[in-house]
């Protein structure tokens, strides 16, 4: 494999995480609620799929109760800020805290317990022959198939259902949406829960494929990554999967210029990623400056129905 | 139909807000096929009323039927169900989906909606429109549409959810003379239809033009409801406010116009969006004239205000006041030359709503030596100076730390012009001044302009009520796709001639000099 190629598998392993985030937060966003909270729901994710794992062996019941338990953070976050009106800003930090630290104690016992190879490889043999797309896809496992579709998916729902439409009106103007008979409260609620399970599913990717051993704090930032994403992506779920592998291939760049050999400190490579972030901010902002920002207008406000408007 | 007369009725409608009666026991009804016109000042009641037909409000007590049968509407749901549809001042429109997925919004047939279905659904909205002579054009997002259409789209909504009975509220406020009538014409489409329309509106013409029978009501309560035949504007008039209201008069100035204040020249500005927004402007304003801009919402109306204040910059041309040309857009720069503004939205850009009355007057002057030294505020001097401010203008509020945002619209307007008019400004820069005022603080304001005018002073008036511009000013500019397409002087003023540069239809026959 020439480098090319090997940037790309890279990007492709440590772009699903970022993407599996990322879309969950759309969701999320796309209802207006404001969500900061993917760095705790992943760590969980993260630490829930070591422990089912290590202690059952199932993959099955590793995803359920990864599925579970992020769930659960979601109908908190979604009981919190849609409910409680409470901002939602706090709560998504909160929820953040709270999954580290909790995800930290958790993971006390199985910390550097090594669990390869629990999701099964998807072999299409006949992909080997072709050039750079046989390294790709040939032997990917279930959880990267199930994220491509899923951005399909997502996609198709936000722009081609009714379901899609409600959701679009909802996160940019819910006092409308509510006097065309939509159940704005109900959707948020939706819409939180089943993002957080998908953030939820970006921690246990990245454990079961992408670094196979529980590290306390072991997604080092990539929450917020995927955070940012999701402003990258203008709330798109398709730009979401460019924006995704593009700091997936910045997230392996440095170690393989750690491999070549050069004389940058490590410690100045990890900060790749971040130091993008903020130069494709800065790029992004000049470019789109005249452009409507893609956020949903109702982003971050509480909705009450009976208020003067 | 039966042999019923009213079709919706409402009996003993009250309505609280906390501590505040919105409606006292209001009886409101309305018979097949007419178009029923509620008229009444702002903070009537109307809206409240109709809110309550239309599920957004629920009533505290009192009864709704509809064909005789009593009904209960507890949501926007219910009132679609019931064939109630309302098309409200503030649109409710989603402004990044287009006409047809907005007016398909909250269906529920079909799950999946590829090109197919939106492209049967597009030519079945276009339809309707058509047939009801409204034209829109149906696959652009909202956001791109002015302000006549995205109310063109509101009630082609209604009409599409099958509504019997159509509310609009306050609908002429964002038309032009021209696009008013094309509406009364479309309401007569509808009633020939056996629809019932509700137009709530506080312009008496309108009312004589459109209606059939008219409901008046005043501070809550329903005063009367009369035919149309039998009344006029007059008697209409003095059952809305009350009491006989002179007739408008036309203020005019005592002395002549001074040396040139303003003069702006070839301005580009661009606003949201990279939209240009101001295209070529041009005008001037002297010492001692109220100049009025006429237009409707969205011409640039909004950015003159603001490059004129600093708030934002300008590409091409100049800005010269008192002499001095300004360099570039500074907030700063504009106060100090002596600029005041009373801004469109008093509460989001004009005042600080969760602060009190002193913090609010001082925002402009607070670098003065008489309101700070060294750093710090003088408190109890400039507490004896707001309180003097207070009394000054009639300000009613109880007390000089209650947040400002409990007070009155009138009120808080009128602080507003204390702050601007206590700094003794060369040029007053007024939006909107008397948007959502009763008719005393209007006049109040009114008296306010005109008592600068006559001192010397000059105003720049930017009001989409085409009345009150044609009240105040001594001359008209009217503002069409950022650029003046048309200056009338106070004596040439007439609704028509203005209408129609409004609209973009008449063009001024040589150059602006």
């Amino acid at each position: 494999m020439d480098l090319i190629t090997q940037l790309l598998v890279a990007a492709l392993s440590s772009g699903t995480p970022l993407l599996f985030a990322t879309l969950g937060g759309i969701l999320i966003e796309r209802s207006g609620i404001i969500q900061l909270g993917a760095e705790g729901l992943m760590l969980m994710g993260a630490v829930m799929a070591c422990l089912t794992y290590i202690h059952t062996g199932s993959l099955t019941l590793t995803l359920l109760a990864v599925l579970t338990v992020s769930a659960a953070l979601g109908l908190i976050h979604s009981f919190l800020t849609v409910t409680l009106r409470v901002n939602q800003i706090v709560s998504g930090l909160a929820m953040t805290l709270f999954g580290t630290g909790l995800s930290a104690y958790l993971g006390k016992p199985i910390t550097g317990t090594p669990i390869p190879g629990a999701v099964p490889k998807l072999d299409l043999d006949f992909l080997d022959s072709v050039p750079i797309v046989g390294d790709l896809f040939a032997h990917l496992d279930l959880l990267t198939w199930f994220s491509f579709l899923l951005v399909i998916v997502l996609h198709l729902f936000i722009h081609r259902t009714s379901w899609g439409l409600h959701l679009r009106a909802i996160g940019d103007n819910p006092p409308t949406a509510d006097v065309m008979g939509i159940p704005v409260q109900l959707f948020r609620y939706g819409c939180i829960v089943v993002g957080s399970m998908l953030i939820g599913l970006a921690g246990a990717d990245l454990l079961l494929i992408y670094s196979p051993t529980w590290i306390e704090g072991m997604t080092a930032g990539r929450g917020w990554i995927a955070v940012a994403l999701i402003i990258f992506a203008r709330w798109n779920p398709l730009r979401a999967m460019f924006c995704a592998y593009f700091f997936g291939v910045m997230d392996t760049i440095g170690f393989k210029i750690q491999l070549i050999g050069s004389a940058i400190p490590s410690y100045f490579l990890k900060m790749i990623p971040y130091i993008v972030t903020i130069l494709v901010l800065m790029f992004l902002g000049y470019r789109n400056r005249n452009k409507p920002s893609g956020s949903p207008e109702a982003l971050g406000t509480p909705y009450i129905r009976e208020q003067r408007f | 139909m039966h042999s019923e007369t009213y079709s919706l009725e409402m009996k003993q409608i009250v309505k609280r807000f906390g501590p505040v009666l919105a409606n006292d026991h209001v009886d409101f009804a309305c018979k097949p096929g007419e178009v029923h016109a509620l008229l009444g000042e702002n903070g009537a009641g109307k809206s409240t009323i109709m809110c309550m037909l239309s599920g957004v409000y629920r009533p505290t007590s009192g009864a709704i039927y509809i064909h005789g049968r009593e009904v209960k509407i507890r949501s926007p749901k219910d009132a679609t169900k019931l064939g109630i549809g309302m098309v409200f001042q503030n649109f409710r429109l989603v402004q990044t989906l287009t006409a047809a997925e907005n007016i398909v919004l909250g269906e529920k047939s079909s799950f999946w909606r590829g090109p197919g279905w939106m492209k049967r659904k597009q030519e079945e909205i276009e339809a309707i429109a058509e047939h009801f002579g409204l034209t829109f054009p149906a696959g652009r997002p909202i956001w791109q549409l002015s302000v006549g259409e995205q109310q063109r789209v509101e009630i082609v909504k209604t009409l599409y959810r099958g509504a019997e009975f159509i509310i609009l509220d306050e609908p002429t406020s964002v038309l032009t003379p021209g696009e008013a009538d094309q509406l009364f014409r479309t309401l007569e489409q509808m009633k020939a239809e056996g629809k019932t329309v509700i137009l709530t509106t506080h312009k008496l013409k309108e009312v004589m033009a459109a209606a059939d029978r008219i409901s008046v009501m005043r501070k809550g309560r329903m005063i009367h409801t009369l035919d149309k035949r039998d009344t006029n504007e007059k008697e209409l008039a003095k059952l809305m406010v009350g009491k006989e209201i002179a007739a408008v008069r036309r203020e005019s100035r005592n002395r002549p116009a001074g040396k040139v204040m303003l003069d702006v020249q070839n301005l580009d500005v661009y606003g949201e969006h990279g939209r240009k927004a101001l295209d070529n402007l041009s005008l001037q304003v002297r010492e001692g004239e109220i100049v009025g801009v006429a237009g409707v919402a969205g011409n640039g109306q909004k950015e003159l205000a603001e490059v004129l204040n600093g708030l934002i910059p300008w590409k091409k041309g100049k800005i010269v006041f008192n002499g001095r040309e300004f360099k570039d857009a500074s907030v700063r720069a504009a106060i100090e030359a002596g600029i005041s503004h009373v801004p469109e939205n008093r509460m989001k850009s004009g005042l600080a709503g969760s602060l009190g009355v002193v913090d609010n007057l001082l925002f402009k002057s607070y670098r003065t030596e008489e309101r700070s030294k060294y750093g710090f505020l003088r408190i109890r001097g400039n507490r004896e100076w707001s309180q003097r401010l207070v009394e000054q203008f009639d300000v009613k509020t109880p007390g000089l730390d209650a947040p400002v945002r409990q007070l009155s619209g009138g009120n808080q307007q009128k602080l507003l012009f204390a702050r601007e008019i206590d700094r003794q400004p060369l040029l007053m820069v007024a939006v909107h001044p008397t948007q959502g005022l009763d008719v005393g603080a209007t006049e109040g304001v009114h008296r306010l302009l005109t008592d600068l005018r006559d001192e010397g002073k000059s105003v720049l008036l930017i009001s989409e009520d085409l009345d009150e511009v044609m009240q105040l000013s001594d001359r008209i500019l009217i503002l069409y796709n950022g650029g003046i397409v048309g200056e009338v002087s106070r004596e040439e003023a007439d609704r028509e001639t203005i209408g129609l540069y409004m609209a973009g239809i008449a063009q001024a026959k040589e150059e602006a000099v």
